[in-house]
């Protein structure tokens, strides 16, 4: 009876919705791209299949980012080294399915190995030929950095602006590692020139379309796993921490154990959405490590509503779409400062974001009509006292 | 003046703190603090801004180690200035902050469910579910405080006292042996401050209890034995009348 109880608190009414939606999208869009013919207005094209699917994997990104930022208050500015590490791992085993239809022919080395003019394989790339292999170590490594980063930083107790600035300093770290050659993971070209996954032409209109799909799948596991977890009791230890954190550490709770947690489950779901996104856009290279990528994923967050978890995949969607929408017209140069200023305006004038506006308003409603219903039954009572704000009120 | 015997050996006491020193940057917040508190008592600690009051608690909790000095809970069984605010909470020490601070964002009764005695454990609280038993100890709780009617409401749109409240509510709920309460009455009206009096009596008939508050008609109302600290060390200790007569007490806090 409990698991069922546990079971409605994690799919309300929102998560189905989104759910539904994912669903919907998930099979529209291959149908439209496979069954459509080319001509037709409604014909999704390949290009537009390949778009969507790495906007999917940037939605997972933010999820596993309001993860941490919605509900323990962690803003981490470089979740994109997850990321990155993630689409690595996957990058490492495209590269090794080349194999003789390299430039150099070599079956073992990776061009960019050939032309160092390195012989063996370096022993970090062994085991990157069998998918199951990578697929861990998809897991493992942002996991494991993530686990030793937090048992460090959340041990010394670093919270707030100084957590943000070391993860800050961890991606960028990772950036000027991986751009060196001798580091051995292709320099600054990174790993593209990719042919097969598991046996698939990368570049067919079916495999697009079943990366598509799978990323919609894994987004929509990973949301589960997010609203298990936000919905449990751990969930609510989260929201404590991330108000009083004195409060529930006095209280009994060992904090950085849950900070721990978390931190390294998000780290594993960015993990998972890089992984994605490599054969999807057909190329891995060390300026995912950027900063700024990190952070345009927290605006991502920021815009659609931190501490909702739809919210995060929406203003994925959303900034993503404006982004190609004016990066390819005459607004071009001028991205950066719109998305800056959209920042600032959500920061300013919709702090809740998207949907935790929608949720605000909502809730805001129910209680108007509830407290109607009240004075209606009980005459003279008065309602209840201004409702109760939602949402985190700063960025911690 | 009743002596103690300063011994963590052999004491009986609840808690036991014995030349205690702390100092932030040369000032000295504690300078060789000694008390002890007995099982089944309630103490009221009174004084002057800057006296150490907070201090202290925060040296009894495992926030602050302190430099020199001992401090021994359950008849000298554990050593607090060994261990950190989560294991001296599991031990049994519950905390009120001097500011209400509750879980704002949580209902009344989720800020309860996360003080229950539990197993605070990651992986306890990620596979709970709730009982029956833990239900009735709410309401018990809630009963206790008189919020009952409020338990489905957020916690953050509770008014001061209430909020108080709830957080003494949550104390029981943890089911401490030792209760900490600071200044439980601040910016409570006449008539919730007697009712947190009240409240605290009802707790002592089955808690130790120690309350750090500088309203003197709330530590009268409590009528229990009070220690007056000044420049982090016992100036006075006695019951209310006789601190509140004695001459340095007079002096450097209550005023002529």
């Amino acid at each position: 009876m409990m698991k069922s109880h546990a079971l409605i608190r994690m799919l309300d009414r929102g998560a189905t919705l989104f759910l539904v939606l994912l669903g919907a999208f998930a099979i529209a869009i291959p149908a439209l791209n496979l069954l459509v013919p080319a001509g037709s207005a409604l014909h999704v094209s390949t290009y537009l299949v390949a778009l969507l699917g790495k906007y999917v994997c940037y939605g997972l990104l933010a999820l596993s980012i309001d993860l941490i930022w919605g509900y323990v208050g962690i803003l981490s500015l470089g979740h994109g080294a997850f990321f990155a590490l993630g689409g690595y791992a996957m990058g490492m085993y495209l590269m090794r399915q080349i194999g003789t239809r390299g430039v150099y022919a070599d079956p073992i080395l990776p061009d960019f190995m050939v032309f160092l003019n390195w012989k063996e394989l370096p022993f970090f790339w062994y085991g990157f030929n069998h998918f199951a292999y990578a697929a861990l170590m998809i897991l493992l490594v942002p996991g494991l950095l993530a686990f030793v980063f937090g048992w460090f930083a959340f041990r010394s107790r670093v919270t707030g602006v100084y957590l943000s600035i070391i993860t800050q300093a961890m991606t960028y770290a990772l950036l000027l590692g991986f751009f060196r050659n001798n580091f051995g993971f292709g320099g600054n070209n990174g790993l593209t020139d990719f042919k097969d996954i598991l046996g698939f032409n990368v570049q067919t209109e079916g495999t697009r379309n079943a990366l598509l799909v799978i990323s919609c799948i894994m987004l929509a596991v990973c949301f589960l796993i997010c609203r298990a977890i936000v919905t449990s009791k751990f969930g609510k230890v989260l929201v404590a921490i991330r108000d009083a954190e004195a409060r529930t550490r006095f209280m009994g709770y060992r904090v950085e154990s849950y900070k721990l947690f978390v931190f390294t489950v998000s780290a594993c779901m960015a993990g998972i959405a890089g992984a994605l996104y490599v054969p999807q856009v057909g190329i891995i290279n060390p300026g995912e490590f950027a900063p700024a990528n990190s952070i345009e994923a927290v605006i991502w967050v920021a815009v659609g509503g931190r501490g909702t978890l739809t919210g995060a995949v929406l203003g994925a969607f959303v900034v993503n779409y404006a982004k190609t929408y004016f990066t390819s017209g005459v607004l071009a140069p001028y991205w950066l400062f719109m998305l800056g200023g959209l920042f600032i305006g959500t920061t300013l004038f919709l702090p809740r974001g998207i949907v935790g506006t929608w949720n605000h308003w909502r809730s805001g409603q129910k209680e108007k009509s509830e407290a109607a219903r009240s004075a209606d039954a009980e005459d003279g009572m008065l309602p209840t006292a201004g409702s109760p704000s939602t949402q985190p009120s700063a960025a911690e | 003046m009743t002596t103690v015997e300063f011994n963590a050996e052999t004491t009986s006491a609840l808690l036991y703190l014995d030349g205690i020193s702390v100092s932030f940057d040369g000032f000295k917040a504690l300078n060789e603090l000694s008390f002890v508190v007995e099982p089944g008592e309630m103490r009221a600690i009174i004084g002057p801004n800057g006296a150490g009051k907070t201090t202290m608690m925060d040296v009894i909790t495992g926030k602050t180690r302190p430099d020199a000095g001992d401090v021994f809970f359950e008849q000298g069984k554990y050593d607090l200035s060994t261990l950190d605010e989560t294991e001296i909470a599991t031990l049994g020490i519950g905390r009120k902050f001097q500011k209400p601070t509750v879980f704002e964002m949580h209902t009344v009764e989720d800020n309860l469910q996360l003080a229950l005695r539990n197993d605070r454990s990651v992986k306890a609280t990620l596979f709970w579910s709730s009982t029956p038993e833990q239900e009735s100890r709410i309401d018990e709780v809630l009963e206790t405080v008189r919020l009952k009617h409020l338990r489905s409401r957020v916690a953050g749109s509770l008014s001061h006292g209430q909020k108080q409240w709830l957080e003494i509510a949550m104390l029981l709920a943890q089911d401490p042996k030792l209760l900490l309460v600071d200044e439980p009455v601040a910016g409570m009206t006449d008539v919730e401050t007697m009712q947190t009096a009240e409240l605290l009596r009802e707790i002592n008939k089955t808690k130790t209890v120690v309350v750090v508050e500088h309203d003197m008609a709330f530590v009268r109302e409590l009528g229990v034995k009070v220690t007056c600290l000044h420049e982090g060390s016992v100036l006075a200790e006695g019951s209310i009348d006789q601190v509140s007569t004695n001459d340095r007490v007079v002096e450097v806090y209550l005023g002529r």
